[in-house]
């Protein structure tokens, strides 16, 4: 038995009520999960599942109606909308899947507005940012705006401000579902490299069978509750845990 | 990065740009223009109150301005104040509608003012050609250049009569206008008395008190020694006037209300204009909202779209107050513009556009970051 690390993020029967009257959703019914660092983890799951849901209470967008998140040793229920923007601001890096960058803003302001937020302003900022969008190969698209790059490009700019500030926990929503293949494996291998060299956390919800073959482990959810999970065994290779999973499925 | 962010949320839609700097510079202009001729008009009724060396005035009872008194003072109420402890110099001054017949006929109406400068009382003002010397020659009367037209005359030199007798441009002053555009014609206590034919009759009596004495005092024994004369300070003799030509003749009161009407329609459309634009930009703020900002931090940034605006606006406007304010130096009515009236129209536009980023940032505190994974 190999030392497992602490989890940097622990979601214990995690319920989320969605709309309200006649319109009530109950889109996560009980979910519990934990992120250790140096793991990619995909979150996959059929379309309405509740991934996105369940994403954005892991990311303290979303309270959750019932359930306990701890982030980085803080209990989050009972903190305020300011406390958790502050928790966010401390730990998290979050990545869209429409990219959401600002359209005015070249891909180094972009970059830059994370770490000002966080008051981290001037040069040093300046200089950081250059050397996270030359690590994600952009160095020389730094003074282009959101407009004249390729989609490709711009995951790449919104993983450059996930990543910045050098958070604990990066959250991804399907960050490759607007990308054709080969821009999606440029992404999910960044995403992948982030985990292992940086020792992050990463979550990536997503149902592109493409991006299996990058996980450390694989969390499936239908209908709002965790279903299985597997995780690739050490020394297999990338494609087998691929296989594995398909295999499993067809076991049922 | 709040000021980049703001420059260019702003910048990026240049129509709506064009629409709130247009506001705020109408608002602005609108203000500047009322309240500069407000300042106008108040500096016309009392240039001449101002101008006059007095700490009290003794006026005819109910005399409501400067050119409203009559000549009904005599000598006798020189005699009584003069007796008044505390009292250095009592000097007649005369302010009286005269008509003002010109040269090559017709005629029009002046207010005609006697006045000794040597008395230390009420010394013709702003002259620009001869000197209240001049006006102690023969026949000699000062008038304003910006009048010529109306008093039919050319300038210095040129003839006219005025109630009872001819009278020479000897000396020009330049800008004393006057509120009831009936034109200031300076000349000496005297020759006021004879072109009227009143030898004895006064005004105003201007009161100088000795140094160190308690003017309200004196005030207060004057008003007992003087029958049917009214004893005002020259602030309550200001005011006075004031309030009789700006607001009982609803001038002031006009130019007041399009000042607040300038205000009122400026601030509904940089409010309307920065809510607009708040409402394009609410998925980024979302976007900001989730990636760790403090409101305060969004905040920020719509307040200082709003200041952005304010300044260019600002700048836009009072550019063009100014040039108004050249345009209307030869006008029945110049306009008037201070440091100070600059300065409260500057705060004046900030406010109004920080009450504007209200509308806007009571929008943003309801956007829910869960928004960013929908879109
Ligand atoms: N704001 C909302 N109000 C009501 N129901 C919602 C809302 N957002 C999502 N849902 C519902 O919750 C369920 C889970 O949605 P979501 O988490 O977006 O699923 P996924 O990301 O897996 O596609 C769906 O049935 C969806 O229709
Ligand atoms: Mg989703």
């Amino acid at each position: 038995m190999i030392d497992q690390p602490q989890p940097v993020l622990e979601a214990i029967d995690i319920v989320k009520e969605l709309g309200s009257g006649a319109g009530k959703v109950r889109a996560v019914k009980g979910a519990s999960l934990a992120l250790v660092p140096g793991e990619l983890t995909l979150l996959m799951g059929p379309s309405g599942s509740g991934k996105t849901t369940l994403l954005s209470i892991l990311g303290c967008i979303l309270s959750s109606t019932s359930g306990s998140l701890r982030v980085a040793g803080t209990e989050t229920s009972n903190l305020d909308s300011e406390e958790l923007a502050d928790l966010r601001r401390k730990h998290m890096g979050f990545i869209f899947q429409s990219y959401n960058l600002f359209p005015t803003l070249t891909a180094l302001e972009n970059v830059r507005i994370a770490l000002d937020v966080r008051g981290q302003k001037g040069f040093a900022a300046s200089n950081r940012c250059e050397e996270v969008l030359r690590d994600v190969g952009l160095a020389h698209r730094l003074r282009s705006y959101p407009g004249n790059l390729s989609g490709g490009e711009q995951q790449r700019v919104a993983v450059a401000r996930a990543i910045a500030s050098s958070p604990s926990i990066v959250l991804a929503d399907e960050p490759t579902a607007a990308l054709d293949g080969e821009n999606g494996h440029a992404v999910m291998a960044l995403l992948a490299r982030i985990a292992k060299e940086q020792k992050r956390s990463v979550l990536a919800v997503t149902h592109d069978p493409r991006t299996l073959s990058y996980a450390d482990r694989v969390v499936r959810i239908e209908d709002g509750r965790i279903v299985g999970e597997e995780r690739r065994p050490d020394g297999l290779d990338a494609p087998e845990i691929a296989d594995l999973t398909k295999r499993r499925k067809a076991h049922g | 990065m709040i000021l980049t962010l703001a420059f260019r949320n702003l910048f990026h839609d240049r129509i709506r740009l064009a629409v709130t700097l247009i506001g705020i510079l109408f608002s602005i202009v609108l203000v500047a223009v009322q309240l500069g001729l407000y300042l106008g008009a108040s500096k016309m009724i009392t240039s001449n109150i101002d101008h006059a060396n007095a700490d009290l005035w003794i006026t005819v009872y109910g005399a409501k301005s400067f050119e409203d008194g009559g000549m009904l003072l005599t000598s006798r109420e020189r005699h009584q104040a003069l007796a008044t402890p505390g009292v250095k110099a009592v000097i007649p001054l005369i302010v009286r509608f005269a008509e003002w017949r010109k040269p090559e006929g017709g005629s029009t109406r002046v207010v005609l003012v006697g006045t000794d400068a040597e008395d230390g009382g009420l010394e013709p003002f702003d002259l620009v050609e001869g000197s209240w010397e001049d006006i102690k020659a023969p026949e000699a009367i000062a008038v304003d250049r910006t009048y010529f037209n109306e008093l039919g005359i050319k300038g210095v030199g040129d003839t006219a009569q005025i109630a009872n007798g001819r009278v020479r441009i000897r000396a020009v002053t330049d800008g004393v206008r006057s509120f009831t555009q009936s034109p200031y014609a300076y000349t000496t206590l005297n020759r006021a008395r004879a072109l009227f034919g009143d030898g004895d009759g006064t005004t105003f009596y201007l009161v100088q008190t000795v140094p160190g004495a308690d003017v309200k005092q004196v005030q207060q024994d004057l008003v007992n020694r003087l029958e049917g004369a009214e004893v005002l300070t020259k602030e309550e003799f200001r005011d006075r006037s004031l309030k009789q030509w700006l607001f009982r003749t609803g001038a002031g009161v006009a130019l007041i209300g399009g000042a607040l009407l300038g205000i009122l329609v400026g601030t509904v459309i940089v409010a309307q204009t920065l809510y607009s634009s708040t409402k394009d930009h609410l998925g980024e703020f979302a976007t900001l909202r989730a990636l760790g900002s403090s409101s305060g931090y969004i905040y920020k940034v719509i307040l200082a779209q709003a200041g952005i605006s304010a300044i260019v606006g600002y700048i836009l406007g009072i550019s063009i107050a100014l040039i108004i304010l050249v345009l209307s130096h030869n006008t029945a009515l110049p306009m008037v513009m201070t440091p100070a009236l600059a300065f409260w129209l500057f705060t004046l536009t900030v406010g109004m556009c920080a009450i504007s980023a209200l509308s806007a940032i009571m929008k943003v505190t309801k956007i829910d970051p869960a928004v960013v994974f929908n879109k």
